[in-house]
């Protein structure tokens, strides 16, 4: 029926020929540009032209871009495993328990927070962690603590709470995927064979499941390891990430090559990270076929 | 002369050879089947002929005219959707009318159209309602409409009634036979169900492997089929190895089980040589006998029931002829006065040489 | 798994996902300069000073035409990209799709720099129409992932139903194509709208002098006695968000009905 899909070639060609074309001038060129540009040199005003490998000898040496690229990195992975595990059960929750005619609304309801402005998000946990924010204002107005907390505002902590907000959504949805498209009666089966609800749990429906939390991982580990605005609002000097430093190389030093050097590199990680989720997704699915 | 013309259509998929080599003519007012396995070619010939495949070699000729490079949508054609394609943004009224958009028809002369073609299809009243709501028997109507407002001279039906539970299948093939009476009208059929081919259609092109097999009326399929695949896919069949050997002038056929018999006339007109054959006996022409009791014409074997099955009209027996290698399966109406058997019962089977078919292909 | 624990996880955890959003309207109606608990009085000055802000009304107007034009031009690429994807093959198929939608996975910072080395060393110089070719870029891969399945669910045999019938190729698209896909259209249009609307690196990076709406309220961060303005304004973006996702579901919802299928899930 719908599979009748026609060869003529030459009507697909020139349909997708547009966004091709915008793709490649405006994503390929540009990264192409990016690349080539990681190997000259600023000199002062004018630009060295000659390839060179020296920003990313700098890039690699200087401890302070090395610091900052392991920060971006643990950050990364800290708010990918809270933000999956805090998910799962929401998942769990919405296609396990949650009457079928209901289950678009709760997506809907989860998905909402996401499509409003992320600057204002990420404000207001900057309002809500601070000195004199919400949180601190309302423990105190309770009695339950004297002083202000402070290890809660402008450190590694704070941006990874409001990076985990942030990215919730992004964990659910391929987790409650993954689970939709569980065949109920293979747990029926496990419980019918003598598995318990909890072993069944952990036999059939979490190995299922895998391919879910890892594309979850991997749309949450991604976007989050080049994030700019919640290291920059709530990170303080000791939670800036590598996108605040390459912003900082572009806009501020104006030492753009070192800029488009840590880009690459924060690419090449990205990409490197994303190949071993998706061997390992493989392998998942490997296991089950 | 033919309405519709093929010869000599090739059909590739990339290098799948979808089409073989398809000569075929098709008469004005004819009700034509075309009748095959699943895979054969049926739907690619049909998509040929409305214009949506393009076929590598032949020509097509529709009503003297070459096809080539004539779209879907100028060709004196209009097709039945296997799964009726009715569109759901419109209602049953908007979809009959689709074809008249660009018709030079008052919009009074349209909105009649429209009204006659629904009462032909029986969807009397039906105009206003939103059309993803029908039912499949509904939809099938709507499509015929739809395509028989345009008035084309030929109406192509992919398999149009396979959507269908059986009770609604067996009504619909008497009205779309009595439809195609009315409008007098070329209707070409594609179907895998033999039994709705044999019931329905005028003449009958058997496909296999993207060929036509045999090309003829229903009762020549099934009476004289010019291959065992025919044979077997077009009803039940005995199929019985044997030998013809020539004996004082003539062909006798040494069939182990039913004997050795003179080969009556019309198998030898029909270019039998010596050697060895499959002879066809359809489960109809043997028939059950009661030991010792014997017709007064014909032939007649001994054997065991080894097993039976009953279909209430009909009771099929499994019968293992003495010194037979296979058993052979006959069929009887059941009657009142006629005791069903029991598998291990002794019986006898008479059956017309008349009846047998010759495959010297075996 | 013990049914009462799991929801009352899951209500917590709706709580945490809505926590910031709840508190915008709460401190946009508190009179009190600082943003912290205890409230103060309710007023509505907050919004009243929206009005008089020139800057914002500038901010808000370039936004609103980078994203509308953003809306219409990915939503476009984005109707070719599913069709081709969804009805032909063609050389390379999975490769080109891929690269279109690898915006999609790509940190944005990425996108911005990239774009901004570019039109620096063409010569374009920054300004609205930059912001609008970097969100086209980011907005095409959503705009597919919206319309795939409208296009992908479109049964072949209703367009070549109506070629069948005697329409051309353009009446077909015009006539059953494009209004079976509707729904989608109009739910890629309100999500890449919204998506503009929202941007805040790319435009950071490409705005020049032309301050979008998030590049404008970024500036107001800097100064706390502007941020109860800040979150009357944040409110009233929050509730147009809301009320955008709200008609776009309605639409896909419209267009699943409509094509007869069930309703499952929502949007990606
Ligand atoms: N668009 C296509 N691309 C490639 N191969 C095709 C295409 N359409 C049909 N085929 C192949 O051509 C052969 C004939 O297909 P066709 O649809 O004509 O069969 P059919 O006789 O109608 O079978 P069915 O009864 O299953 O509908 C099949 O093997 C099919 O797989
Ligand atoms: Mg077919």
């Amino acid at each position: 029926m719908a599979d009748r899909q026609r060869s003529g070639s030459g009507r697909g060609m020139l349909l997708i020929s547009g966004p091709l074309l915008y793709a490649v001038v405006m994503l390929a060129a540009p990264m192409a540009a990016i690349l080539v540009f990681s190997f000259w040199t600023q000199d002062f005003l004018n630009i060295d032209t000659t390839p060179t490998w020296a920003n990313y000898r700098e890039a690699f040496s200087d401890p302070i871009y090395r610091e900052l690229m392991v920060r971006s990195l643990k950050i990364s992975a800290m708010v990918t495993a809270i933000t999956v595990l805090l998910a799962f059960p929401v998942a769990y929750f919405i296609s396990f328990r949650v009457r079928p005619e209901r289950k678009a609304l709760w997506i809907f309801l989860v998905t909402i927070p996401f499509w409003t402005s992320y600057l204002i998000r990420v404000f207001l946990w900057k309002v809500i962690l601070g000195y004199n924010g919400v949180l601190n204002s309302a423990l105190i107005g309770l009695g339950v603590i004297d002083e202000p907390l402070t290890l809660i505002l402008y450190n590694f902590n704070a941006v990874v709470i409001t990076l985990a907000h942030a990215f919730a959504p992004f964990a659910i949805l391929p987790i409650f995927v993954a689970l939709e498209r569980i065949d109920r009666s293979l747990l029926e089966a496990a419980l019918d064979l003598g598995e318990t609800r909890l072993s069944a749990f952990f036999r059939v429906t979490l190995p299922l499941a895998m391919p879910g939390v890892v594309g979850a991982c991997l749309i949450v580990f991604i976007p989050t390891i080049g994030d700019y605005v919640t290291p920059r609002l709530v990170g303080g000097p000791g939670g800036l990430m590598i996108a605040n430093m390459i912003q900082t190389q572009f806009l501020k030093l104006n030492n753009a090559p070192l800029g488009a050097a840590l880009a690459v590199i924060a690419m090449g990680i990205v990409t490197i990270l994303a190949l071993v989720f998706l061997a390992l997704n493989r392998r998942f699915l490997r296991g089950r076929s | 002369m033919a309405l519709i013309s093929l010869t000599g259509i090739d059909k590739f998929y990339g290098t799948y050879h979808a089409l073989r080599g398809i000569d075929l003519d098709i008469a004005e007012g004819e009700f034509f089947s075309l009748l095959g396995p699943s895979g054969c070619g049926k739907t690619t010939l049909l998509r040929t002929i409305a214009g949506f495949e393009h076929p590598e070699n032949g020509v097509l000729t529709i009503d003297g005219q070459n096809m080539k490079g004539v779209g879907p949508n100028r060709r004196p054609t209009n097709l039945v959707f296997q799964n009726y394609a009715i569109f759901p943004h419109l209602t049953v009224a908007e979809n009959v009318g689709f074809g008249l958009r660009r018709s030079p028809l008052s919009r009074a002369d349209k909105t009649k159209a429209v009204a006659e073609a629904l009462a032909m299809a029986g969807l009397d009243g039906y105009g206003p309602r939103a059309a993803h709501a029908l039912s499949g028997g509904q939809r099938q109507r709507v499509a015929l409409a739809r395509a028989l407002i345009l008035k084309p001279k030929v109406l192509l039906l992919d398999e149009p009634l396979s959507a269908l539970d059986r009770k609604l299948r067996e009504q619909m093939q008497t009205e779309l036979r009595r439809l195609q009476r009315q409008v007098g009208i070329t209707f070409i059929l594609v179907t895998h169900d033999q039994e709705e081919a044999l019931i329905m259609s005028d003449r009958i092109a058997v496909m296999f492997d993207g060929r036509i097999a045999q090309l003829d009326t229903p009762e020549g399929l099934y009476l004289r089929p010019n291959s065992r695949a025919v044979g077997e896919f077009i009803g039940l069949m005995n199929l019985l190895p044997g030998m013809l050997r020539p004996e004082d002038g003539r062909l006798l056929a040494d069939i182990p089980g039913l004997g050795a018999i003179p080969l009556p006339p019309d198998l030898v007109a029909h270019g039998a040589a010596p050697g060895p054959a499959t002879f066809g006996l359809r489960p109809e022409s043997l028939s059950l006998m009661s030991p010792g009791g014997a017709l007064p014409t014909g032939q007649f074997v001994d054997g065991t029931v080894t097993e039976r099955t009953y279909y209430g009209d009909m009771t099929y027996y499994e019968v293992a002829l003495d010194g037979a290698p296979d058993p052979v399966t006959c069929s009887m109406k059941n009657l009142v006065s006629r005791p069903v058997l029991e598998r291990g019962a002794r019986t006898r089977l008479a059956w017309e040489p008349g009846a047998l078919i010759l495959f010297p292909d075996g | 798994m013990k049914g009462a624990g799991l929801r009352v996880y899951t209500a917590l955890y709706l709580v945490f996902l809505y926590l910031p959003i709840v508190l915008l309207p709460i401190f946009a109606f508190n009179d009190s300069t600082v943003i912290a608990f205890p409230l103060g009085g309710f007023t509505t000055g907050w919004f009243a000073e929206l009005a008089a802000v020139e800057a914002l009304h500038a901010a808000v107007l370039t936004s609103v035409k980078i994203a509308v034009i953003t809306a219409l031009v990915s939503t476009l690429l984005g109707i070719c990209a599913a069709r081709a994807a969804a009805r032909y093959r063609f050389p390379g198929k999975s490769g080109i799709l891929g690269l279109i939608m690898l915006p999609l996975v790509l940190p944005e910072i990425i996108v911005a720099v990239s774009l901004l080395v570019v039109f620096l060393q063409i010569g374009l110089p920054l300004s609205a129409l930059t912001v609008i070719l970097g969100h086209v870029l980011i907005c095409t891969p959503f705009a597919i992932a919206i319309l795939n399945p409208a296009f992908q669910s479109l049964d072949v045999s209703l367009e070549e139903a109506a070629v069948d019938l005697g329409e051309t190729a353009w009446g077909t698209f015009r006539l059953i194509v494009l209004p079976l896909v509707m729904p989608g259209v109009i739910s890629s249009l309100l999500i890449a709208f919204t998506i503009s609307m929202d941007e805040f690196i790319i435009a950071f990076f490409l705005s020049g002098s032309d301050a979008t709406l998030p590049v404008y309220l970024w500036g107001q961060f800097r100064f706390p006695q502007r941020l109860p303005v800040v979150m009357a304004l944040g409110s009233i973006l929050v509730l147009l968000s809301v009320l955008l996702l709200v008609l776009a579901e309605l639409a896909r919802r419209r267009g699943a009905r409509r094509r007869g299928a069930l309703d499952t899930g929502g949007f990606l």
